[in-house]
């Protein structure tokens, strides 16, 4: 039998633990189990509401009323302790100076109209902007409006507020006390680092934006509707050009150049070769048998190419790149491979 | 540049009011959810708790894919979940074949994860399988009795955390004074073994005693199911800190400088601030003074006209 006081109570969660209770023996059905764990919860129970009907107790339309105490089990709160907010810039200079606040009264009397107006906001008492008439002063100069100074003025006060009430609230903001129903929302991006002045957009500039936005559109902003006046869309980079689509296959036929170049490009890349054997065995067969031409005697025909009037090269010294010759013996793979007759 | 939002209607202003961090907190409200897979049981028991929760509970009823609490990654939909609806504590239910009938139970602290609790259901009995008077259920939104039995809710580390979050769950509104009325319901919480729970509902029947306490009467009228606890995550210990702050300003003050006894009365000591004469405002500059000095000035012309007058009447 466990004594009474060993039950853990908490009233302010009317919550009750027995640290003590375990099962004398373990239940052989769910019906034990159940009646088991019934007749702990109903002991607990029991001590719970022995706490509670103990307490002083107010009478009220439905029954008695208690006063909870505070709960003794500590949870984890849901949201942060609201922070302090910070003091504005007019409290701060109020604290310094000792000026103390003042009641108000909400409406005041008009002597003007005999009755009661509110002291702010629409059709108040005293307001600066309902004067009929303004007596000029000594120091007022001629052909200023008084009614349009007036409202400068005004205009200036209330940007004045206005810019002091986004300070206090940025005050705020970095303390992270900002009141719950006010969001600081950011117009423009900030300047970081130096003080950069915005920059100022050309007349150029301006004109191209069009052709930025342009190039969003899947046709390139060809067919987009344009304003009158507006020129036609420039279009910036790249200009390419396309072969036709129908073509002959003769001699000028720039698809099969185009490949070929390509082919050409890729197998003089990747060739290990630093040697174009069959040009070196080329030009030392040409060399030779204009060594021996000349021996026999020199005339001008065997001169080299530089000498000829158009600069070409003889017929026979150029190799294609990409033949091998039998002689220099491929890497293997010479079989596949059609190369013209040396 | 900076803009100021604020709301335009007063009914959006309320409700960020209601949102807004408290000194005293009355009571989480609670998301509850589902993934890709749930079976009947798991269905019954998320809605079950719901209707247990009514007020204060919000269920989303379709599949959601991304949430896995446990990883790292898993967490971002149930905070923004938590920042939208403005539930600090969510229930998550799914169902794989490793782990059937699953129930997440996590809290948040500022809408960010702050501890999770794992643990399969099993033995689950619906509310509308009981048979009871229909007179004594439970209304809803009562608070009610939470009791915890058995060693292991002490001794064994995820029991302790089960117990502490199932408190948090269960207890209704934190409120100042409770009418002994309405006290009509109970959930009995049994340790059974070192991972395994009983969780029964109950309603409260009180029954005229000798005395003023009533005699307590336990009847079966809600879901009743076998907690197997899993997997948990214990928040980490600065965030933990953070969120078991009390504030100091409703504690009680304690009163310095004062003795006394019943001979000599009350005896206090007075320690005198510097009074930072240079630093201090001239009295002749301050405004309010020159305010009341001229409406001096009007008084005492208006005392000293009527004294003529009364001098030349007489």
């Amino acid at each position: 039998m466990e004594a009474e006081n060993q039950i853990q109570v908490d009233l302010g969660h009317l919550l009750a633990f027995d640290p003590y209770h375990h099962f004398a023996s373990p239940p052989k059905s769910r019906e034990e189990l159940v009646t088991e764990c019934l007749r702990a919860g109903t002991k607990l129970v029991q001590a719970i509401t022995d706490g509670l009907f103990n307490l002083s107790a107010t009478e009220a339309i439905e029954g008695p009323l208690v006063k909870l105490p505070k709960p003794t089990t500590r949870l984890p709160r849901e949201k942060h302790l609201p922070r302090p907010k910070p003091p504005t810039k007019w409290e701060m200079f109020a604290k310094s100076k000792g000026i103390q606040k003042r009641k108000k009264n909400k409406v005041l009397w008009d002597e003007q109209t005999d009755s009661w107006k509110r002291s702010y906001g629409y059709d108040r008492v005293n307001d600066d902007a309902d004067v009929p008439i303004i007596e000029a002063k000594m120091t007022d100069e001629p052909g200023s409006d008084p009614f349009a100074k007036r409202k400068e003025e005004k205009k200036k006060r209330v940007e004045k507020t206005e810019k002091n009430r986004l300070q206090n609230l940025k005050q705020a903001a970095k303390v992270g006390a900002l009141p719950s129903h006010v969001q600081l929302a950011a117009t423009a991006l900030p300047i970081t680092g130096t003080q950069a002045a915005p920059k100022k957009i050309t007349k150029d500039e301006l004109g191209n934006v069009a052709g930025l936005a342009a190039t969003a559109t899947a046709s390139g902003g060809k067919f987009d509707k344009k304003v009158a006046g507006e020129k036609a869309v420039k279009h910036q980079g790249k200009h390419r050009k396309f072969l036709p689509a129908a073509e002959g296959s003769g001699m000028g036929n720039r698809e099969k150049e185009q490949t070929d170049k390509v082919l050409s490009k890729l197998m003089a890349r990747n060739s290990h070769e630093i040697l174009n054997v069959g040009k070196a065995v080329s030009m030392y067969n040409v060399k030779k048998q204009r060594d021996g031409r000349n021996q026999k005697g020199r005339s001008s025909f065997d001169s080299s190419s530089k000498l000829k009037p158009n600069g070409k090269p003889m017929k026979g010294d150029k190799k294609s790149p990409y033949q091998k010759s039998r002689k220099g013996g491929s890497h293997g793979g010479g079989a596949s491979r059609k190369g013209k007759a040396d | 540049m900076m803009k100021i939002n604020t709301p335009k209607k007063k009914r959006v202003l309320r409700e960020l009011e209601k949102r807004a961090p408290k000194l005293v907190e009355t009571g989480k409200k609670t998301l509850i959810l589902q993934g890709l897979k749930t079976s009947n049981v798991l269905n019954s028991v998320l809605k079950e708790i719901y209707h247990l929760k009514r007020d204060s509970a919000v269920r989303y009823t379709r599949k959601n894919d991304n949430i896995r609490p446990f990883e790292s990654g898993g967490e971002t939909s149930l905070e923004f979940f938590s920042q939208k609806t403005d539930c600090s504590i969510f229930v998550y239910g799914n169902t794989s074949k490793k782990r059937p009938d699953n129930i997440i139970i996590g809290r948040t602290y500022n809408h960010q994860i702050y501890d999770l609790v794992e643990v399969g259901v099993e033995n689950f009995k619906p509310m509308e399988s009981f048979k009871y008077d229909k007179k004594l259920a439970p209304q809803v939104g009562s608070k009610p009795f939470i009791t915890f039995a058995g060693e292991g809710f002490e001794s064994i580390d995820e029991l302790k955390h089960l117990k502490e979050v199932l408190l948090d769950l269960f207890r209704g509104e934190v409120v100042e004074s409770l009418s002994l009325v309405g006290l009509d319901r109970v959930y009995v919480i049994t340790a059974v073994s070192s991972d395994r729970v009983f969780l029964t509902h109950c309603a409260v029947r009180l029954k005229k005693s000798g005395s003023v306490v009533p005699r307590i009467e336990l009847v079966e009228v809600g879901p009743s199911m076998d907690l197997v606890v899993r997997r948990h995550r214990l928040p980490n210990e600065s965030l933990r800190k953070e969120a078991m702050r009390i504030s100091t300003d409703g504690l009680k003050k304690k009163i310095k400088n004062v003795v006394g006894d019943s001979i000599q009365g009350k005896v206090g000591k007075i320690y005198m601030p510097d009074q930072k004469i240079g630093e201090m405002a001239l009295p002749n500059k301050a405004k309010g003074v020159k305010r009341e000095r001229r409406e001096a000035k009007i008084k005492h012309s208006e005392h000293a006209a009527k004294k003529k007058k009364e001098d030349a009447a007489d």
